[in-house]
């Protein structure tokens, strides 16, 4: 009885969590008709159609690999700035130090309105508008933090022995750096990269404002479909499906970590 | 940390290099825009008026801002907002960690604690489209499940209170997890001895979360109280994408609002005093965040 209460328990976890997803993934296969079907239709014949158009628009395969240049430029340009900076916050005294982390934090909590409207006037001022620079320059104030705060982590747990044998042996510090950290630290730098792809690859309001029309990404082009008389639900809910798979199979590749990455380290 | 300190074995300098490309990088495009919204947040800034120039006006976007019941009216409802999502998503991630926590049904239970982390990565925007088509009010899966509990449709887009409450499940639905899994990761701190211990003294199950669990689950609800409250300020694709705010203000959050001012109305500066109040708020969390749970780095 205990046993079974606490399988239904956990089967009403599972599909709470799972049931709009599954909405949206059997919406994508469902006709017009039967997306608009009152009540809704459970069971129905699947077709393609919705996936066959998105591929064929080419304004979703364009925001599609806009979408992959923003968020893989911002993330390697995040890990290029971010890991010597986790290796001095792992390993270095300094004065400053506690104000410096303060400020990296806090950039986790900075609403992107704050950001955005600077930058919009900025860009406009360079004539950076709709251009991927802007958006992968953007993207790094949010990564740069979450790379510096998860790298930090796994550098501090590299044995200290290792960095002062090979000092001994008259290694520079850039070698330890670049030679033990780097190769050690590796799978936490695999896991912060997740996380800045999976930001970057979700965010809408920076792209909103500073994109027109060359360079949207792919969740402002998703959004652009839910305008006119007839909207195309099954369009709109593949095209959801083709942003949101990609990233759940990476956050599921980094569930463990998701805890820890979210809170920055806070909780473990 | 627990080295003897006898001198230092690497330049002055050498945190200096290793620190400078990420500190130039942050201060250019995180500090540099921050000032510079700071210097417009006291000129007349309007980008549909840009032969006037931006003359400085001193405080008077200040004044507007504070003086404006729309900015009051937007931030009490995303504090209503927080008030009504984070007490359902703290007592069903509790309830879902206590299920995920307790030992038996390996499989179904790695099966619903892995599910959990997909609400965590779907798409804000997408999560916005997804209640369009979840909370219509004639063919969306809401009203089936309203109909099958006798209601009559519910027109939740379209109405004020509706739509306030369409957005606050869509929030629940996507960051209950969160709740759960901080909690789960609190439970799972507690000593097997002094669980098991407590589990032979006491049947209760209450017993055994008010006394022995909850010492290890009150970081992790600071931690979400925290983050949460940041999130709400910041929150805007989900809703922005559902409701753009409306009907009439309904769900005009504060980031939405701001937006609003900023890019539909083109008033920079007063847009920028809004962003500036906003980030003095957010410094306050990121303190309090800081001082509950970096301790070791000071």
């Amino acid at each position: 009885m205990r046993r079974l209460l606490h399988a239904l328990g956990l089967l009403a976890v599972f599909l709470f969590a799972v049931f709009p997803f599954y909405w949206m993934v059997s919406s994508s296969f469902k006709t017009q008709n039967d997306i608009l079907a009152s009540p809704p239709v459970w069971l129905f014949q699947p077709t393609l159609d919705n996936y066959r158009q998105v591929f064929a628009d080419e304004k979703v395969t364009r925001a599609v690999l806009s979408s992959l240049i923003v968020a893989v430029c911002s993330t390697g340009l995040s890990l290029i700035l971010a890991t010597p900076a986790a290796y001095a916050l792992a390993r270095f005294e300094f004065r400053g130090k506690a104000d410096l982390w303060f400020w990296f934090i806090s950039n986790r909590f900075i609403s992107p309105i704050v950001l955005a409207l600077p930058i919009y006037i900025i860009a406009r001022n360079l004539g950076l508008l709709d251009t991927h620079l802007v958006l992968i320059l953007i993207y790094v104030t949010f990564i740069l933090p979450i790379v510096v705060w998860i790298v930090t982590d796994f550098f501090r747990s590299i044995p200290r022995e290792l960095e002062e044998a090979a000092r001994l042996e008259g290694a520079s510090q850039f070698a330890i750096f670049w030679r033990i950290y780097l190769p050690l630290g590796m799978p936490g730098i695999a896991v912060s990269a997740i996380f800045g792809f999976i930001f970057s690859w979700n965010e809408l309001l920076y792209a909103l404002v500073l994109t027109r029309r060359d360079v949207q990404t792919a969740p402002v082009v998703a959004t652009s479909f839910m305008s006119g008389y007839e909207i195309p639900w099954g369009k709109i809910m593949a095209t959801g499906t083709v942003i949101v798979l990609p990233v759940t199979v990476f956050a599921l590749l980094v569930s463990r970590h998701m805890v820890r990455g979210l809170t920055m380290g806070a909780t473990k | 940390m627990t080295r003897p300190s006898t001198g230092l074995a690497y330049g002055r300098w050498t945190p200096f290099w290793f620190l400078a490309p990420a500190v130039l990088a942050l201060a250019l495009i995180g500090l540099y825009p921050t000032l510079f919204a700071l210097a417009t947040s006291f000129r007349q800034y309007n980008l549909t008026r840009t032969r006037d120039g931006f003359p400085f006006v001193g405080f008077d976007n200040y004044v507007t801002v504070l003086t404006d019941p729309t900015f009051w009216q937007t931030l009490g409802r995303t504090g209503l907002f927080f008030l009504c999502v984070m007490p359902v998503e703290v007592a069903l991630g509790l309830a879902a960690a206590l299920l995920l926590h307790q030992t038996g049904l390996g499989m179904l239970r790695a099966l619903a604690r892995v599910s959990l982390v997909i609400p965590l990565a779907t798409t804000y925007a997408v999560v916005g489209l997804l209640g369009r088509l979840i909370f219509n009010r004639d063919f969306g899966v809401a009203n089936a499940g309203a109909a099958a509990l006798g209601f009559g449709p519910i027109d939740w887009l379209g109405s004020p209170t509706g739509a306030f409450t369409a957005i606050a499940a869509m929030d629940v639905w996507q960051w209950t997890p969160f709740c759960a899994l901080i909690f789960l990761s609190g439970l799972s701190m507690v000593p097997v001895e002094i669980e098991e211990a407590a589990r032979l003294e006491t049947g209760s199950k209450w017993a055994l979360l008010s006394h022995v669990q909850s010492p290890y689950l009150w970081p992790g609800l600071t931690a979400m109280l925290i983050l949460r409250s940041a999130d709400v300020l910041k929150l805007f694709d989900s809703v922005f994408t559902m409701t753009r705010g409306g009907p009439g203000a309904a769900t005009e959050l504060i980031s939405i609002y701001i937006q609003r001012v900023g890019f539909r109305v083109f008033d920079m500066g007063v847009a920028s005093a809004q962003a500036l109040l906003l980030l003095v708020l957010t410094i306050v969390l990121a303190r309090l965040y800081i001082r509950f749970f970096y301790r070791e780095i000071d």
